[in-house]
């Protein structure tokens, strides 16, 4: 795992006069998820243009950015899936580099994806435990016999917690609401996530008093201990949720604001680049 | 191992209760519902359609000649078909399992006619012939899905060059003649019938469908197939080893076209370098006639029984009412694009 380099982290080279609030670094606390450096490009874009980032224990993170910004390209760095240019992720302080995202999964880096990935004509619980099916104990086990009822229960469990109604775990993701279909992968996400959830926009298909049950969930799994990295477009909740907002234009981190200090029209005005236009011609 | 967090994360019981289901305004009319439930046993009605017509056409459809014939005629579709499900429901396709129950039926006669001459025991022999056929078909499709996998070259492809390649090499067996030399266990078991009316080479086919059957509804890897083509991006995030798996897939098609070749060995009770041309249409045909979607994660091992059925009642049912053998090929066309078309008004109906 580890490369030629240190495995030290190095504190984050980024411009500390940016945005009115670095990173709440408690005295020796090491980030659980980290990324310094992380470039990225597809073909001739330049998705990600020098990335640095710190996640603590605890914490709910904004992630915001105009469209195009980068912020799912950084989520599918960080849960695996997408292997960066140049950059190193560290995870508790170690280096780690991710040849999939079942190497994350395995630390407990879970993630709700943008698209959702869920296998459209897969019930609601087999999509849940995809991967990490449990089988039956027994001679059974040694063919791979699916608990199906055992999973079937866990999933309702799981479900239960995102608060927003699926008929039946049996039926196939296919069949149900967006709304569902994104409390699945939120669900499975919150079950499966023992370090850190990257949520890239898991509130975009429902409705407000969903987006709020989500929202709730966040600050609980938080309150837990395992933070949680929340990209959304829904600003007001992003500065009552968040304990920090992280902002990216153009692939590059420019401001990292503590909602407690600032207006969600502060959020925007960096969101749009017009924060760092006014801060340049100052 | 993946840690699953306690259930503890549960928002404040202050949060509004959820809205009652069936409540929703968008909610689907009840008839939609029963479309969906109807759906995946029309196929069922279709067969009872044609025995209804058949039986009324010629009341000979009723007798244990006409059963048995039709038993017959789909031992080597069903085990093709079996295979041949796995396949399409990762998104594949295999075009050479047709070839492959050729080859491994020659490459296994021929062997057995050598063992025999040299003077082997016929036991030993038939278990060597049934093992090598299935080794061989089992290598075949493993070798298909490890070029479909890492070459990245489409299954189409690949398992058409198989065909075209596997298909020839029969007539390099035994100089290209049948092979009649065979121990007596094969055409016993090509002749047996469990209490008359159940021909061992059908028992074999059936029981191998409830087995890979299970296999693929109940198991973990039958639920990765799905998965694989259902959505392969979501496959691999989920952590399933795509390439692997799919190897596997192809590996299945082909010992069961080893397994075949064996059958239809058993049946002619000589291994011919003809066996098998164009089976792998007649397979494909019935697993989407059985309600399989060539995009993959869709279809059920019951639906390719039934599939297989239909058209083994379709050949055996137009000969009893004496109509010409090439008008099967029509109707059993006519009835692969019926049947996916009545798939696609049935799926549009699912997304309203
Ligand atoms: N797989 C890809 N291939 C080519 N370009 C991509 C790919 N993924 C993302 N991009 C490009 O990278 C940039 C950042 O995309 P993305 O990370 O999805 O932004 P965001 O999530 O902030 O909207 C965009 O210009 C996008 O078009
Ligand atoms: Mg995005």
């Amino acid at each position: 795992m580890a490369g030629p380099m240190a495995d030290e982290m190095p504190e984050p080279p980024g411009d500390q006069a940016l945005g009115p609030g670095q990173a709440p670094r408690g005295e020796g606390q090491v980030p659980v998820i980290a990324a310094r450096g992380v470039t990225k490009h597809f073909g001739s874009v330049q998705a990600l243009r020098g990335v640095d980032l710190d996640i603590y224990a605890g914490e709910v993170v904004g992630l915001v950015g105009d469209n195009g910004a980068g912020k799912s390209t950084l989520v599918n760095i960080l849960s695996g899936g997408l292997q960066p240019n140049s950059g190193t992720i560290f995870v508790d302080g170690q280096r780690v580099s991710f040849s999939s995202s079942l190497e994350a999964r395995r630390l407990g880096i879970e993630t709700v994806y943008q698209d959702l990935s869920l296998a459209p004509d897969l019930s609601v619980w087999a999509n849940i435990f995809l991967g990490r099916e449990q089988t039956v104990k027994g001679p059974l086990r040694l063919v791979g016999w699916l608990d199906r009822k055992a999973m079937a229960a866990s999933a309702e469990a799981d479900l239960e917690r995102t608060r927003i109604k699926i008929g039946s775990v049996g039926s196939p993701a296919g069949r149900l609401s967006g709304g569902q279909r994104q409390a699945i992968a939120v669900g499975r996400a919150v079950a499966w996530g023992s370090r850190v959830l990257l949520m890239d926009e898991p509130t975009a298909a429902l409705g407000v008093e969903q987006q709020e049950r989500v929202g709730e969930l966040v600050s609980s799994v938080a309150s837990q201990g395992v933070p949680v990295l929340l990209i959304s477009h829904n600003l007001p909740q992003i500065h009552r949720l968040c304990d920090r907002v992280v902002v990216l234009f153009r692939g590059q981190v420019v401001a990292n604001l503590r909602p407690a200090e600032c207006h969600v029209d502060d959020i925007v005005s960096w969101i749009t680049g017009a924060a760092l236009g006014a801060r340049r011609s100052a | 191992m993946p840690v699953r967090l306690p259930a503890a994360f549960s928002p404040p019981a202050s949060a509004p209760p959820a809205r009652p289901e069936g409540a929703s305004p968008g909610e689907r009319p009840a008839w939609l519902d029963l479309v969906d439930r109807v759906g995946d046993f029309w196929i069922v009605g279709v067969l009872g359609l044609l025995v209804l017509v058949f039986g009324l056409l010629n009341t000979q459809l009723f007798t244990k000649g006409a059963w048995l014939s039709i038993s017959n005629f789909s031992v080597e579709y069903l085990l093709l078909a079996i295979g041949q499900t796995f396949v399409i429901l990762t998104g594949g396709i295999d075009l050479s399992d047709g070839a492959v129950l050729g080859f491994t039926g020659m490459m296994s006669g021929w062997v057995m006619q050598g063992m025999l001459n040299s003077g082997d025991s016929s036991l030993l022999t038939t278990i060597v012939g049934f093992a090598l056929a299935i080794a061989i078909g089992f290598l075949i499709g493993a070798a298909n899905g490890f070029l479909i996998t890492r070459l990245k070259l489409p299954p189409f492809i690949v398992t058409l060059g198989s065909l075209t390649a596997v298909g020839a090499a029969p007539s390099l067996v035994n100089g290209g003649t049948e092979v009649s030399t065979l121990p007596p266990q094969i055409g016993n078991i090509g002749n047996g019938a469990v209490g008359g009316w159940i021909y061992t080479t059908f028992l074999v086919a059936v029981v191998a469908t409830v087995v890979f059957g299970l296999f693929l509804h109940r198991t973990r890897f039958g639920l990765r197939t799905y998965a694989i083509g259902s959505n392969g991006l979501a496959a691999r995030r989920a952590g399933i080893n795509v390439d692997r798996h799919l190897v596997w897939v192809y590996a299945i098609s082909g010992l069961l076209a080893g397994l075949a070749g064996m059958m239809v060995m058993a049946n002619q009770a000589v291994a011919s370098p003809l066996s098998g041309q164009n089976d792998e249409l007649d397979a494909i045909a019935a697993v989407v006639i059985g309600g399989a979607s060539l995009f993959g994660g869709r279809g059920h091992m019951l639906g390719t029984f039934v599939g297989t059925m239909i058209i083994s009642l379709l050949v055996t049912g137009l000969v009893l009412v004496n109509v010409n053998g090439s008008w099967t090929e029509v109707v059993t066309g006519i009835i692969i694009i019926g049947a996916v078309a009545l798939d696609q008004v049935r799926l549009r109906l699912a997304e309203l």
